[in-house]
């Protein structure tokens, strides 16, 4: 079977002053059936990415398959085929739920009856509410309803959740794990490391309109080094430098600071932990905080980018 | 691949509907645009109605400047119940007449034989009219004789009054708003929404789209034309003179047209403010120039030409001739052509133009 979609060297430019390159060739290879994710912070290019997949923008160059189709050529077929939640669309207040749901499912050959699909996003009592009372949650269920109307085969989800509050947020993963499960594919964006490392597949982590790392969530994490991540903040300044003696540490497989803020990728902290409290020690210098915790792709986009994924972009 | 659970249907849905429902239901549940609408030419009419009902000139308001002979001239005057006349001081009189209480001024002469000056206003037409009353009536108390005799027939038919003058101008500006607002204003809301780019990204036919703008369009246009045209019927007797096929044709003629109008003026706008602008633009000239108050008749010579390409003007004069004098449509060929190639003009280019993100 061919895959879900293909892209090569995707560039796009848009024009203004200054021209912004926000996607400065880009490779995808999405497979059927696959929960697929980008990650990548505000401005990295997700939302060019993933409108000129749906064939919404024209890349300046490269080349896109969906569903083994090309744009231009096939699109009214591929319209049919896909499924799509803008990342940011306002359907009109003065419709309610089912009547918006109906106009979608009008323009398809096929799909499910509106409100059965309403039931798939738990938004059957709200059939006939208007869509301006709706909450943001059902609001953007409503969003993922009208892209499932058309019984699509590959489903686009730009920024499902962001806005969201955390019950929203589970509401709407546990659905799009339905929605995978059930065999369809899935491409979905985020700057939510949680929310790629728990619905996704695999991950593409995007920084500048570049990939910068590929992989199950599971492999980019064990990339660092170690699962575990130890932080600490310190409450004298070491009279000498103690990045040596840390990075020496046995099971220590990478060390950074920022300020008086120390974090060391760890494969096994048990044994890490009493030789950092014995080396603090002998130094004198007392800890003001002191965490562990599992590594997460925030990690590994740190590691990466050099900077945090909530962070304000720098200019490249 | 596991079984699909959920049960997919090849029932057809009918887009053209469903779009044309959609913005159906979207007016008629926001309650200000169905005033606006509807309610706005109706209070228009009543307004104007009121104000320019076609009356007899009940009131002429003389003043009469001091004098000895004040009273005579008084005495004169109260003869006909019309004059509302009273004598003051000349700088009242003078000040009256400034600010437009009176509508002419009486000064007596000293001498023997009555002598009298007239002061009033030649452009204010009130001030003519009691120019010619009072001094009929003056020269008749001073003994003159009518020679010939004369029977007057007062004329009050429905078709010739103001009213029935500006039921028509109005049904032209309520087409033309609806056309523009109800058009133009939506789209550019819709692509401000995202709404028109997730339309995009279904397999929706854009013809189906279109078709359902003008469809809704059409639709609305039923309850605002029966309203202002059954509403002028019943308040002040307005009639249709000409066939109630030749007015329809002429309606959805004029809608299609200014939808067009709309759609063109939507085709890029990307705030509300620039289709505001734009709508102002395209609608201020017709408002002034395509006589809807008033015939445009009135304006200089050397504008008609341009008066004349516009289709407000266009339409005013087609429905002005079918309703109040009962012309045919064949008539009317060059103003329905006229509106055909506006419409044709404005729905290509707006086709060519539309941006949908
Ligand atoms: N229409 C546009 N015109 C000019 N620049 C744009 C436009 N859309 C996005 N950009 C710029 O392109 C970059 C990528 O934007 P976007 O794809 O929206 O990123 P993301 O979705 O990852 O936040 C940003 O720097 C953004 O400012
Ligand atoms: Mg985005």
């Amino acid at each position: 079977m061919t895959l879900a979609i293909r892209c090569q060297n995707l560039v796009k430019r848009y024009d203004g002053r200054p021209p912004v390159e926000a996607v400065r060739g880009l490779n995808l290879e999405i497979e059927r059936g696959e929960c697929f994710g980008l990650l990548g912070p505000n401005g990295a290019g997700k939302t060019t990415t993933i409108e000129i997949l749906e064939g919404l923008l024209t890349p300046t160059s490269g080349e896109v398959e969906v569903l083994g189709l090309r744009w231009g050529k096939a699109d009214n077929e591929i319209r049919q085929r896909i499924g799509i939640s803008l990342q940011e669309t306002r359907l009109s207040e003065k419709l309610t739920v089912l009547e918006t749901l109906r106009l979608f499912r009008s323009f398809y050959r096929e799909g499910p009856d509106p409100r059965e699909c309403l039931a798939k996003v738990s938004l059957e009592e709200k059939a006939d509410a208007r869509v301006g009372k709706l909450s943001g949650g059902q609001k953007q269920r409503l969003a993922v309803a009208c892209a499932l109307v058309g019984n699509p085969e590959l489903l686009f989800l730009d920024e499902p959740t962001t806005g969201l509050d955390p019950s929203s947020r589970r509401q709407l993963w546990e659905i799009i794990r339905e929605v995978r499960s059930a065999g369809r594919t899935i491409l979905l964006t985020t700057h939510y490391m949680d929310e790629a490392e728990r619905l996704c597949d695999r991950v593409a982590i995007v920084d500048h309109g570049q990939v910068i790392a590929l992989g199950t969530p599971r492999e980019l994490i064990a990339s660092l080094g170690g699962e575990h991540v130890i932080e600490f903040t310190l409450a004298c300044t070491p009279t000498e430098p103690i990045d040596a003696a840390l990075a020496a540490l046995p099971s220590v497989s990478e060390v950074r600071q920022e300020d008086d803020h120390w974090s060391l990728s760890v494969a096994e902290p048990h044994i890490v932990l009493p030789l950092l409290m014995e080396m603090l020690r002998e130094r004198q210098c007392e800890l003001t905080s002191l965490t562990t915790r599992h590594a997460s792709l925030e990690d590994v986009f740190v590691k990466l980018a050099g900077r945090h994924l909530d962070d304000e972009p720098v200019p490249a | 691949m596991k079984a699909n659970p959920q049960a997919v249907s090849q029932q057809r849905y009918w887009a053209l509907g469903e779009l044309t429902l959609a913005r159906l239901r979207e007016f008629y549940r926001e309650p200000e645009a169905v005033f606006w609408v509807y309610g706005f030419p109706i209070l228009l009419v009543v307004g104007l109605g009121i104000a320019f009902r076609n009356q007899p000139v009940e009131h002429i308001a003389v003043d009469i400047v001091d004098s000895p002979q004040a009273k005579s001239v008084l005495e004169s005057l109260a003869k006909q119940e019309r004059f509302e006349a009273r004598v003051v001081s000349s700088e009242e009189a003078r000040m009256h007449l400034r600010t437009g209480r009176t509508a002419l001024v009486v000064e007596a002469g000293a001498s023997e034989t009555p002598t009298y000056e007239y002061q009033f206003d030649p452009t204010r037409p009130e001030s003519v009219l009691a120019e010619a009353a009072v001094d009929d009536a003056l020269q008749r108390a001073a003994g003159r004789k009518d020679v010939a005799e004369v029977k007057v027939e007062e004329f009050n038919e429905p078709g010739g009054r103001y009213i029935d003058f500006l039921v028509p101008g109005l049904l032209g500006m309520s087409l033309m708003g609806g056309g523009l607002w109800g058009v133009g204003f939506v789209t550019v809301d819709m692509r401000i929404r995202k709404l028109l780019k997730r339309f995009l990204a279904t397999p929706m036919r854009k013809t189906d789209f279109l078709g359902g703008v003008m469809l809704s369009r059409l639709m609305f246009l039923v309850p605002e034309v029966l309203v202002l045209l059954v509403f002028a019927r019943l308040a002040f007797g307005v009639v249709i003179y000409g066939s109630l096929l030749a007015v329809t044709f002429l309606i959805l003629l004029g809608a299609v047209t200014f939808a067009g109008l709309g759609l063109l003026v939507a085709s890029r706008a990307k705030t509300l403010e620039a289709v505001s602008g734009l709508m102002n633009l395209v609608m201020l000239p017709m408002w002034l120039l395509s006589g809807i108050f008033f015939s445009s008749d009135r304006f200089p010579q050397a504008a008609q030409p341009f008066i004349k390409l516009l289709p407000l003007t266009a339409l005013n004069n087609a429905l002005r001739a079918v309703m109040q004098e009962g012309a045919s449509l064949a008539s009317q060929l060059p103003e329905i052509g006229l509106l055909a190639a506006w419409a044709v003009v404005t729905f290509v280019l707006a086709l060519k133009l539309f941006r949908w993100v």
